[in-house]
């Protein structure tokens, strides 16, 4: 049996084998046009994403059909079963899709190798983003591509475990969560869980006053003392089994062990109003926002994807029409209507809150909500911590913050 | 590496008689076959000039399509990727474009002689992948034949059904086995299930990074590393953490393998068997040889090629071993189940370092090779005592 790599890599190196061959080497004409668009043609355009499910590929699809309608421009939409590969097997071949879904890791590596088309400085809405998407896109100092949605960590509550365990207010802070999650643990039930990765635990950094790099992403800085902190105390709810892991729930991930009341609270994204909505539909449920550290510092982690776009697209014009189409306050909305997603747009997500007044949370957090960590091939460097955390029941916390630090300031030393 | 595969798939095939067991005398050989070369015909180079010559431009005529099949799908890709491992291609454009350069080494030095995350990652992912085929691939040979030998009995009764039972698992989808195995191996699956049934409490198998070896250590008290195993270490893993063992989670996998693979290679142990003459076995019964002299002193020693083969084959595969790792764990937990495959493969697409993917991949490639001159060695030597 051949192994997959083997094909990958032929396949790689047959489109590239290809584009060299063509006369008109895709790259190095288009790595030159950073000047304006041009004008848009009617040249076809190809969507590329990743769907989360019907419900998404037919808003769309329905989306890049009122665009043909309202440009006379053609779109191609191409549902990925592999977004990142199949992107990437696109700009290996010279032709990557003109718009695609792009995610905030990959895009610090095509920003850094200079392929996507800073288009948000040509377009009126760019200003019209909350703060954490807008950084979460930034390459250096410039603004690389418009989020497309809004995503945060709060607090979800079983509000029946709740009630039956008597308990008042949601906690506030985090000697009132453990207090709480230690009230709610009973032989077949867990306090508290979280997503054993950095995407579930870096909001406790920030609550502790620390943080994951400095402002500009040019030093890590994992290994500070607060966040030594931090992370002790979830060892210690760890080690009195209020806290637990999905894994130790038999869970894929947290919001799993939450819909199968197997943990009374979860911190999660709201990801998992869709899951809740399509696989336990009998749980009655509370969101609230992320409690403050000891120093009272609200905080929680941001994700988002934003519309890429290459440089090299042959109709560039018309890709960045594409994106101005779909980032306006009435398609974002009719995005979250049909899939769930918070718009990106603040006018959209006032709207958004007035529709969906029980999610308001979400969208309250943004105001302080930091970007989840993204950092030009640090991909394997986050796995390593994310591998580490899933340990910290048996691992010292300083220990893995330090071999943390060590193998992404490595990551960002080289970039340099 | 797929021409190594009718390479050692000849070798049988030519050896049907093995040395030290020659054929009785005046016995004609298979039909068919020619004579001993050059009685009947010319020499070829006695052929005239231009005779010779035309027969020389039919013959490149003929294999001209399968020549350049080869050279697009397997020497221009290998060609490319070697490339690929010593330039700072980022994966955008062709790799042959102007702002693509040659770095030298720096890849493969990066994972090989820098102290830093690639080169743990690499280290990491030749333990688990070495632990796997040392496991995976007597085992699985050991159960072929075992099963290759039950299935040839006369008087086996349904020897189809079964037959068609052991070979199942390896014409079914790896993504459809791999998932099954998931819930099998779930922490509240059919094994733990079973476990529990017995009182004793099973592991939550693919969340588990312990090592099987440091688990055994410390059962016998050995809880820390001594000094000198976890202060040194190789690849920059310490000596300590080479001797982990197998994770769980690892264990689980190579179940998935062996259940998978023991049945494709019964198929090939079967004609093999088929093709030992009824007469040996006889003689043997004769001289007063039990069913396990037999096996050990008849049956074995004239499998040897095809042993040869199946073990070549199972070594090259088990270090290849990618789809269950990219469909069941991803290289979690704790990146004990991370393979060189799979390493290629993140630092690739994930991580967009695709020189030093393509590295990781001429490394495998280098260690598929030793391994299988060494096994070669070792069976001739065997051979040949």
């Amino acid at each position: 049996m051949r192994s997959k790599i083997a094909i990958a890599v032929v396949a790689a190196g047959l489109a590239a084998l290809t584009a060299a061959c063509s006369s008109s080497s895709g790259f190095s004409s288009a790595s030159t046009g950073t000047a304006s668009p041009g004008k848009a043609t009617k040249t076809q355009l190809t969507l590329m994403f990743g769907s989360s499910g019907t419900a998404e590929t037919n808003a769309v699809q329905a989306a890049a059909k009122a665009f043909t309608k309202q440009s006379g421009i053609p779109v191609q939409v191409i549902a990925a079963s592999n977004l990142t590969q199949q992107v990437a097997q696109g700009f290996a071949g010279g032709q990557p899709p003109d718009v695609f879904y792009l995610d905030p890791l990959t895009m610090q590596s095509y920003a850094k190798d200079g392929v996507l088309d800073p288009y948000p400085s040509t377009m009126a809405n760019s200003g019209g983003f909350a703060t954490a998407l807008q950084q979460a896109f930034t390459y250096k100092t410039s603004f690389i591509c418009e989020p497309k949605d809004a995503s945060t960590l709060a607090l979800y509550i079983n509000t029946a475990d709740w009630k039956q365990a008597g308990l008042g207010t949601p906690p506030s802070n985090w000697n009132q969560l453990e207090a709480d999650a230690k009230t709610l643990t009973t032989s077949g039930r867990t306090g508290l869980t979280i997503d054993q990765d950095h995407s579930g635990i870096d909001e406790f950094f920030y609550q502790n006053g620390g943080t994951v790099t400095n402002q500009a992403g040019t030093s890590v800085q994992l290994d500070s003392t607060q966040n030594v902190q931090a992370l002790t105390f979830l060892k210690s709810m760890l080690t009195q089994g209020i806290m637990k892991f999905p894994s130790q729930l038999s869970a894929g991930f947290s919001g799993q062990a939450f819909g199968e009341n197997k943990a009374a609270m979860d911190i999660i994204g709201n990801w998992e109003n869709g899951e809740l909505q399509t696989d336990y539909p009998n749980v009655k449920f509370e969101v609230v926002p992320l409690p403050t550290g000891p120093s009272g510092t609200h905080a929680t982690l941001s994700f988002t994807n934003c519309w890429g776009v290459p440089k090299q697209s042959k109709n560039l014009a018309g890709a960045i029409d594409f994106v101005k189409f779909l980032t306006t306050q009435q398609q974002e909305m009719t995005f979250s209507k049909a899939f769930g997603v918070i718009p990106s747009l603040k006018s959209a997500q006032a709207q958004y809150v007035q529709v969906y007044p029980q999610y308001a949370t979400f969208v309250q957090e943004l105001a302080y909500a930091h970007p989840d960590i993204a950092i030009a091939g640090a991909t394997q460097a986050l796995s390593a911590f994310d591998s580490a955390l899933a340990q910290l029941a048996s691992n010292s916390p300083a220990s893995i913050l330090k071999a943390a630090q060590q193998n992404l300031q490595a990551v960002v030393t080289q970039d340099k | 590496m797929s021409a190594l595969e009718p390479a050692g798939q000849a070798e049988p095939a030519g050896q049907a008689e093995p040395a030290g067991q020659p054929e009785p005398a005046g016995q004609p050989g298979p039909a068919g076959q020619p004579g001993p070369a050059g009685r009947h015909r010319f020499p070829r180079w006695r052929l005239p000039g231009k005779a010779r010559r035309q027969e020389t431009a039919a013959a490149w005529l003929m294999s001209a399509p399968v020549i350049a099949l080869l050279v697009v799908f397997l020497v221009a890709p290998i060609l490319m990727a070697a490339w690929v491992s010593i330039s700072n291609w980022t994966g955008i454009g062709s790799p042959f474009s102007a702002n693509v350069h040659a770095v030298g080494i720096k890849n493969y030095s990066a994972l090989l002689s820098t102290p830093g995350l690639p080169q743990q990652q690499l280290g990491e992912s030749i333990r688990n992948n070495l632990y796997y085929v040392i496991l995976v691939v007597p085992i699985q040979t050991a159960l072929a034949l075992g099963l290759a030998v039950i299935v040839s009995r006369q008087r086996l009764a349904g020897r189809g059904f079964f037959r068609t039972a052991y070979y199942f698992p390896s014409i079914t989808s790896s993504v459809a086995v791999s998932i099954l195995f998931l819930f099998i191996f779930g922490s509240s699956g059919v094994i733990n299930a079973i476990i529990n049934g017995f009182g004793a409490h099973g592991p939550n198998w693919f969340a588990d990074p312990n090592g099987v070896l440091h688990m055994v250590l410390s059962g016998l008290g050995v809880t820390t590393a001594p000094s000198a195993l976890a202060g040194h270490g190789f690849l920059g893993v310490s000596w300590w953490d080479w001797l982990a063992g197998p994770s769980v989670a690892m264990v689980a996998i190579m179940a998935l393998a062996i259940w998978t693979t023991s049945g494709t290679f019964m198929l090939i142990f079967l004609p093999a068997i088929y093709a030992i003459p009824a007469d040996l076995s006889e003689a043997a019964i004769v001289d007063g040889a039990n069913s396990w002299q037999r096996f050990r002193r008849v049956t074995l020693p004239q499998l040897r090629p095809t042993m040869f083969l199946v073990l070549t084959l199972g070594l090259i595969g088990t270090w290849q071993v990618f789809d269950q790792i990219y469909l069941i764990s991803q290289g979690n937990p704790a990146g004990t189940t991370l393979t060189p495959a799979f390493l290629s493969y993140l630092t690739s697409f994930g991580n967009q370092q695709w020189g030093q993917g393509a590295a990781i991949a001429f490394i495998l490639f280098a260690i598929i090779v030793v391994l299988t001159i060494v096994q070669r060695l070792i069976i001739s030597e065997r051979r040949n005592a």
